[in-house]
């Protein structure tokens, strides 16, 4: 495509709309770059053909990672290094004081799973502090939803097919500049 | 409407015979007398192992100064992969938890032959009175047996109400098209209640010798303190009276709960009473049940062990039961919907029922865990026996369950997609279910039969009589209503429920 900077972008006043906007393009075989809204619709990542997450699974190996850090550690601290008799708590083997140790283990599993999970989703989202915010219209943060389609050649069908689904603005941007 | 199929009935009816054929066959062969408790026990003994009785006669229990050979033969006899040096050895033996001195004690008790022990354990009084003992473990095991089966059963039917109660008055929108099963599988609660506290009381009138509950024997109380201490609450005409307040409010509730579902699906549009008074009664009932059932908890299951007390058994036997109830549920809709009669029935229920089966069971962990892990820490003797008791002489079972109930659910049912599957959420019932038999099994049998305990003939037919009877009469109540309630408000949002 020789205008592949270029980008359309419609603006939705409901995510009703928006739904079937979606699925009429994606039934033109348009490509849609990104949409922004202002909350989460539901359905709308099946809509789009998006790909479900992988979230979930990365969090149960970071809990893997926890439970180890947590089983390794006491291990070594209580029982290998310095195997001291408190209060007549047996210290002979990790299994013998393993009740004790099993508050700790849950929460290990639990703050790894959680924290390593949110700072992938950072990164993935490619989300810190500082960020410049990528917002192409400001009202998209308040109420109104924006579809961002890249252009075509047939640009004027590409608006018309766009204004049938119920869009109340339509603008042909150039990216590259 | 349902109708029970033909080979459904005969299955039950199947194993209701072959059932009550295995609990015939327990109590027969239960009963011996002292002298064939003895032959037993001498020909037990002989079968020991050679290298045992040298061991034990050298082995001093008070003393510290074991000599390295006597240490060794000590291991191979008992395995006690702990004992490796003096000092700890002598650390195990101030343990409440090893307890190794008191089977060491034991032993040496069986051992009449002793040189160097001579005081009173070793005379053939001594010897009688634990032949005596084991024959009263081994009268109590049919009776164990069934009262197992029949409370784990009945457990099932209490947990579905409680489970039914809370989706109503929660006013829960995805549950309603299940609400028949759960009513079909609460008929059960009535007969089944009434056979546990008639085995209960049958295990003291019936025979000698051989109740459950030990507090129920007049000559047993007589001669100890802490349980006459008890006495006020633990006493046959206070538990029954107890009894039948509980069954009767429980039955209570279910009949008008029952009722009013039925009267709402012949209301008329937009008449809604009956949904109401059923909201009603449920949030009473839940008030009701919690008390309840934390008193059936004392009484039905922690009173087999008067001199132990526990402050959150009652939860944890709300745990076990109410994560049996929803997997029964989970099984009985997955059943019916493989039978086609619940068509409106999709995937999201099965997937929300099994994430109540995932939650539950952590939940079940959690104050298994906690119960536990206060006792074994702080190890007060009084407490402690409890699990010394079960973890020397039952620990297959104790820490088999904790397998069953807690990491196969935990991995099996993790996975969103897996609690979709069908098969995948029967496969993991199955476990669950055996699991909890398993968890009551620990919490009865211990204080009945002690280690004479075994999964045998009078313990596998008791769950099929009661599984039998369980099954004919879960389905039978299917058979007499609608399974969709009609005109419940929320039976649409149900229908489309959507995860």
């Amino acid at each position: 495509m020789e205008d592949s900077s270029k980008v359309i972008h419609a603006i939705y006043t409901d995510d009703d709309v928006l739904m079937a906007a979606v699925k009429k393009v994606k039934a033109e075989r348009y490509h849609i770059e990104e949409i922004y809204t202002p909350f989460p619709v539901h359905g709308l990542d099946k809509a789009m053909g998006l790909a479900p997450t992988r979230i979930a699974i990365a969090s149960f190996l970071y809990g893997c990672v926890g439970l180890t850090v947590a089983i390794v550690m006491m291990n070594f601290i209580m029982i290998k290094d310095w195997p001291q008799n408190i209060g007549g708590k047996p210290s002979f083997s990790y299994i013998e004081n393993m009740p004790a140790f099993v508050p700790i283990m849950f929460e290990l599993t639990v703050f790894f799973a959680a924290h390593l999970m949110v700072i992938t989703f950072y990164l993935r989202s490619k989300m810190w502090p500082f960020k410049k915010a990528e917002n192409p219209d400001v009202r998209t943060t308040d109420d109104h939803f924006l579809m961002e389609i890249a252009a075509a050649h047939n640009v004027d069908e590409q608006f018309d097919i766009l204004r049938n689904t119920g869009a109340v603005e339509i603008t042909l941007i150039d990216k590259a500049h | 409407m349902y109708t029970i199929s033909n080979r459904l009935k005969i299955f039950s009816i199947i194993l209701i015979v072959l059932g009550a054929l295995g609990v015939a066959v327990g109590f027969m062969t239960s009963h011996k007398t002292l002298d064939e408790v003895k032959t037993m026990l001498a020909e037990e003994h002989s079968a020991h192992g050679g290298g045992h009785g040298v061991a034990s006669e050298s082995h001093d229990v008070t003393s510290m100064d074991h000599n390295e050979t006597t240490h060794e033969a000590e291991e191979t006899n008992h395995s006690e992969s702990a004992h490796t040096e003096g000092t700890e050895e002598s650390a195990m033996h101030t343990d409440a938890m090893s307890s190794t001195s008191e089977e060491h004690a034991d032993d040496d008790a069986h051992n009449a032959s002793g040189e160097e022990h001579s005081n009173l354990e070793h005379s053939e009084a001594g010897h009688d009175e634990h032949a005596a003992h084991v024959q009263e473990q081994m009268a109590k095991r049919p009776w164990s047996a069934l009262y197992v089966a029949a409370f784990f059963f009945m457990m099932i039917a209490l947990g579905a109400l409680a489970f039914y109660a809370i989706q109503i008055a929660a006013q829960a929108g995805w549950s309603p098209l299940l609400f028949r099963i759960m009513e079909g599988i609460t008929a059960y609660l009535l007969p089944g209640a009434i056979i546990v506290v008639a085995i209960a009381l049958g295990s003291h009138f019936i025979g000698h010798h051989n109740e459950i509950f030990i507090w129920m024997n007049e000559d047993v109380v007589k001669d100890d303190k802490l349980i006459q201490g008890k006495s006020g609450w633990l006493n046959i005409t206070g538990f029954t009276i107890r009894a039948i307040i509980f069954i009767g409010g429980w039955c209570l509730y279910r009949h008008f709960a029952r009722k009013f579902s039925i009267a709402q699906d012949n209301a008329e549009e937009g008449d809604n009473r009956n949904f109401k008074k059923a909201f009603r009664i449920s949030a009473g009932f839940l008030v009701f049940y919690i008390y309840t059932e934390s008193m059936m908890a004392w009484d039905w299951i922690m009173s087999v062990d008067p001199h132990w007390f526990s402050t959150l058994f009652g939860w944890y036997v709300f745990a076990s039961m109410v994560v049996s109830a929803v997997t029964v549920i989970a099984m009985t809709t997955m059943y019916l919907k493989g039978k086609g009669v619940l068509p409106q029935v999709n995937d999201s229920h099965i997937h929300d029922l099994a994430k109540f089966m995932f939650g539950f069971s952590i939940f079940w962990t959690y104050l298994w865990f906690s119960q536990f892990m206060l006792i074994w820490y702080s190890n007060i003797p009084e407490e402690v026996t409890y699990f010394v008791t079960r973890i020397n002489d039952y620990k297959l079972p104790f820490f088999g369950m904790l397998v069953m109930n807690f990491i196969f659910p935990l991995l099996m049912l993790m996975n969103s997609d897996y609690k979709r599957i069908n098969w995948f959420v029967i496969m993991a019932g199955i476990v669950i279910l055996f699991g909890h038999y398993i968890d009551i099994f620990n919490m009865i049998m211990p204080a009945t039969v002690g280690d004479r305990w075994f999964i045998g003939i009078p313990e596998i037919g008791s769950i099929l009589l009661f599984g039998g009877l369980f099954l004919l009469v879960v389905f039978t109540a299917l058979t007499k209503a609608p399974l969709v309630a009609k005109r419940n408000p929320f039976i649409h949002e149900s229908e489309h429920f959507h995860y």
